[in-house]
């Protein structure tokens, strides 16, 4: 398949609650294979999947927050958040697990995945966007 | 680039319908489905934050859905446009994107 | 136009299948062609012929199988989503030692890549869920 398209992750669940973060990592990771131009925004209650300090062994389900960590490994270096999500629920970048990539044209750095952008530029990015998976 | 946008749940049950509204980019169009639909009466809860939302998106709304909770077509916001299934079809065709606000 | 569609909940408790199934029932009347018809989530759960509703209710999965079979849909039930909640064709009964399978009619059982390949073949993809 020759063809590049702007594919965009749209989370808007928090985790645990339902199981929909968990199945839309899932996407993420296979299509990740597919040498599309990926995205991923966290709106809403979304922001929750990012958290710092997850831990579920009281309720006896899988945490499935590092996975995040290992996005970058796959390419998947567009995470977009939205600034006013994260105000309304008082959380700031710092409450975030940092999300890094290595950058291949550049000497390998490593380079934040995270960037933190307000209503308008998120609005901007769905629009370019080809395809647009909703959770 | 105009988008698509389909909102599916009750403006007084969840926030999808204001997030819509948010983040949706000027020029395009949104579609009230299912419990949507209460989104487009009149004098509801939210109306003022559609109304106000038409000046830079079209609003449809999904007419079985409508009818099948007893909504008649008198209730409805001005400006909102009645859709069938084929207009749902002919909307998504349309606009170059879809995105359906879960 | 090609189109795809998602359905990411069951039939029954959301509405989600029901406006799937008008609206690619729709499409398929208007000449365009549907690609694939890809269920994920509790979706999947729309892939069971042990769906037995009772005699005045409409039959979603039937529904579903009998446009499959009018229009030569691709109706494709996510393999992992599947296997979490039960979902079997032949295949999978034999791979994971089930004593059954319950994959209905039209559907078939394959993974997640279906439903990026979708995304990049169609011209639209629309998602139905919750």
């Amino acid at each position: 398949m020759s063809e590049t398209k702007k594919f965009l992750y749209v989370n808007r669940k928090a985790p645990y609650g339902t199981i929909y973060a968990l199945e839309s990592l899932e996407v993420v990771l296979i299509g990740a294979a597919f040498e599309q131009d990926v995205a991923l925004a966290f709106i809403d209650d979304g922001v929750y999947q990012l958290t710092q300090g997850q831990d579920t062994t009281g309720i006896g389900v899988k945490n499935f927050s590092p996975t995040y960590k290992a996005l970058g490994d796959f390419d998947v270096n567009k995470i977009y958040i939205e600034k006013e999500s994260l105000e309304a629920r008082g959380l700031t970048l710092d409450d975030l697990m940092p999300l890094k990539y290595e950058d291949e044209d550049d000497d390998w750095a490593e380079k934040d995945s995270i960037h933190v952008v307000s209503s308008e530029e998120l609005s901007e990015i769905m629009d370019q966007s080809d395809v647009v998976l909703s959770f | 680039m105009a988008m698509l946008h389909t909102v599916n749940k009750s403006p007084t049950d969840r926030n999808t319908l204001e997030s819509c509204i948010r983040l949706a980019k000027k020029g395009g169009s949104v579609l009230l489905i299912e419990d949507g639909v209460y989104g487009a009466i009149k004098g509801a809860a939210k109306a003022d934050t559609v109304s106000n939302a038409m000046s830079g998106l079209s609003f449809y709304v999904l007419g079985p859905d409508l009818k099948a909770r007893g909504i008649s077509e008198d209730k409805i916001i001005d400006g909102i446009k009645v859709v069938d299934y084929n207009g749902f079809v002919d909307l998504v065709s349309e606009h170059d994107t879809t995105q359906s606000w879960l | 136009m090609k189109l795809s569609v998602q359905i990411n909940e069951g039939p029954y408790t959301h509405a989600a299948s029901d406006t799937a199934y008008q609206f690619t029932k729709a499409a398929l009347e208007k000449g365009h062609e549907i690609f694939r018809v890809f269920f994920y989530h509790d979706g999947v759960n729309n892939g069971t012929r042990f769906t037995t509703p009772p005699q005045d209710d409409r039959n979603l999965v039937n529904l579903w199988s009998e446009l499959a079979e009018k229009h030569n849909l691709d109706m494709v039930v996510c393999v992992a989503a599947a296997q979490r909640r039960g979902i079997v064709d032949p295949d999978e009964a034999k791979r994971n030692g089930k004593d059954g399978n319950n994959i209905a009619p039209g559907f078939r059982i394959s993974g997640l890549g279906q439903l990026i390949e979708a995304g990049i073949q169609s011209d639209r993809l629309v998602v139905f869920g919750d």
